[in-house]
């Protein structure tokens, strides 16, 4: 059992949560509440990782973030060390490939709230910031908190992405994916048994609190 | 009118405007008009949540809108009853009341608030989520959250509209009491025409958001502006005629109707030979007794063969088919037993009066081709 890895994989996966629960709140909100034009576009590029091979999504955020681009070099210019093959690339990589997990469940939870209740709260004299707090995140709680299980069970999950930006560097970039295709790799399969089961059965309780959630939207 | 409201808003599109609306404090005034013609926008164009290309819109002395100004909902003191209520769902019906209590200090809001649920019959289900509230209490909680604000003016979406009828005359009533403790506008969008007569002060007639005519319920019902609002109204009586001459000092004009000449109340803007519409409300038209003339009769006589009678109670409904190339229904309501009495039935030959005060001229405006002047 890689403890070290897996304790890579829950960090990565609370930091993923954690910066997407403000920005996939963002995006969720304006693509649930402001019909405008382009938003198809807008919606199909946030969808995109779901159909898109990791490793083509793992060859674009190379591209454009390796060393040898200005991003990568002025990053390193700025930071002291590269963005490719870092816990931070690790980062940029999932969220990206994380997006329309976080983004669709809170999308469909605000979407749900009718239009008369938020403008009966502004009528009411609440600011657009106490809507928020006091009707609106009441609401698409259930929405909110799906989309971070979802998000922090596919950043434990996630293979392909991870492998290509980041690579296989215990203790930094090695997560717990990774370290199940390495034990295999070398004919250990009782750690690699053990790992997968602790997968297995972490996606199986994420799933269901999931769908436990939406089918408390339903019955409200 | 500093105190009261004062709206006006205009636009070609995408939702056309062409509408003033004048509400001083304790007065109702109704805004009817058929599904889309712009009654809810104006509503919300009051309110804040929409924001029309140029108009007006002062109340109490402030200008919340004006083209340059524009006050946001929250800045604009509203209260709003929504047609659906548009309550918070997970909130108690206290809670409803109370979180748009804001300007109240904290510690006063929850005695405010049962206050307001008092006033609108709600004492003991403070509690209560608004699943589970029947409809007419969820419109008496949208209310009191409306009042929570110590509204400038009060709007009233079709707030009786989702609700059954004995629970809508309950709802109206106590509408009807409350005005008289709330002593500020009241703007009432409905497309219920018994209601807008009952409740309003006065109406505001629309259509694809232009202001049709404006007046007392009594006003628009009995002398509408055009034939537009005539059949926007549903007034039953609506004929086409030409105008024949003015006599002015019986304060008079003189209609054509097919081969009759009918006396109707004077109308000096239409000038003879001029295609006219008119109405005359049912109450105007007077049976013949058969039996005993009288000198009444002389004026406006019509006849006609009866279609239908049907009882509504007290009070009959009479329709009668105008004989010679007229050939039109004409609608009368007398007191059964008269009706009785007179032995009205299907098939029967009957001459009825057109009383002249209640025979209303308005200029043509017709569906198809204006009748042909006459030189009779």
């Amino acid at each position: 059992m890689d403890w070290i890895a897996l304790r890579l994989s829950l960090e990565l996966a609370a930091w993923t949560a954690a910066v997407l629960l403000p920005l996939g709140m963002l995006i969720a909100r304006e693509l649930a509440w402001r019909p405008r034009a382009g938003r198809a576009w807008f919606e199909a590029m946030v969808a995109l990782p779901l159909v898109l091979p990791p490793t083509v999504l793992g060859y674009y955020l190379l591209s454009m973030f390796g060393g040898t681009t200005w991003i990568g070099q002025a990053y390193q210019a700025l930071v002291g060390r590269p963005l490719a093959f870092s816990f931070q690339g690790l980062l940029l990589a999932s969220v990206v490939f994380n997006l329309p997990f976080a983004v669709q469940p809170m999308q469909r939870a605000f979407e749900a709230i009718p239009r008369d209740v938020r403008e009966a709260a502004w009528v009411s004299g609440l600011s657009h910031w106490r809507t928020f707090w006091r009707v609106e995140l009441p609401l698409a709680w259930t929405g909110v908190v799906s989309s971070m299980v979802l998000t922090v069970a596919h950043t434990v999950g996630e293979f392909g992405v991870v492998l290509m930006m980041g690579g296989n560097i215990p203790g930094q970039t090695r997560t717990i994916s990774i370290a199940i295709y390495d034990r295999v790799q070398a004919f250990d399969d009782r750690a690699a048994a053990l790992m997968s089961a602790l997968l297995l059965g972490f996606s199986l309780v994420a799933i269901a609190v999931v769908y436990g959630l939406s089918d408390r939207r339903a019955r409200a | 009118m500093s105190e009261g409201l004062y709206a006006r808003f205009e636009q070609s599109g995408p939702i056309p405007l062409a509408t003033e609306l004048r509400c001083a404090p304790g007065e109702l005034v109704a805004l009817v008009g058929p599904s889309g013609s712009g009654k809810s926008t104006i509503l919300r164009g009051i309110a804040g949540l929409y924001r029309p290309r140029a108009g007006e819109v002062r109340c109490a002395g402030e200008t919340w809108f004006d083209g340059v100004v524009d006050l946001s909902p929250q800045r604009r003191r509203c209260g709003l009853v929504f047609q659906n209520y548009a309550l918070f769902p997970h909130l108690s019906a206290l809670a409803n009341v109370t979180l748009a209590a804001g300007h109240v200090p904290p510690g006063e809001r929850d005695t405010r608030g049962r206050e307001l649920l008092e006033l609108a019959n709600l004492a003991g289900l403070e509690a209560r989520r608004p699943a589970q509230l029947s409809g007419g209490q969820q419109q008496r909680v949208a209310l009191a959250r409306a009042l929570a604000r110590d509204p400038q003016v009060l709007l009233l979406d079709e707030p009786f509209a989702a609700v059954d009828r004995v629970t809508r005359r309950k709802l109206q009533r106590e509408l009807a009491l409350l005005r008289k403790r709330v002593r500020i506008p009241i703007v009432l969008v409905t497309h219920d025409l018994d209601e807008a007569r009952v409740l309003g002060d006065s109406m505001s007639i629309l259509h694809h958001g232009h202001t049709l005519q404006c007046g007392s319920p009594v006003e628009v019902m009995t002398r509408p502006a055009s034939a537009e609002v005539a059949r926007l109204l549903d007034l039953g009586n609506l004929f086409e005629g030409v105008v024949r001459e003015h006599r002015a000092e019986r304060n008079r004009t003189l209609i054509g109707w097919g081969d009759y000449q009918l006396e109707a109340v004077h109308a000096p803007r239409l000038k003879p030979g001029d295609p006219v519409n008119w109405v005359i409300a049912p109450e105007y038209v007077v049976l013949h007794r058969r039996d005993r003339p009288s000198q009444g009769e002389r004026e406006n006589p019509v006849s006609g063969v009866v279609q239908d009678c049907v009882s509504l109670g007290e009070t009959t409904s009479v329709s009668i088919r105008i004989g010679g190339r007229i050939g039109e229904q004409l609608a009368m309501n007398i007191a059964t037993h008269h009706a009785r009495r007179n032995k009205l039935a299907p098939g029967e030959s009957i001459t009825v009066t057109l009383l002249g005060e209640g025979i209303h001229l308005m200029p043509w405006g017709g569906r198809h081709a204006p009748p042909a002047t006459d030189s009779a």
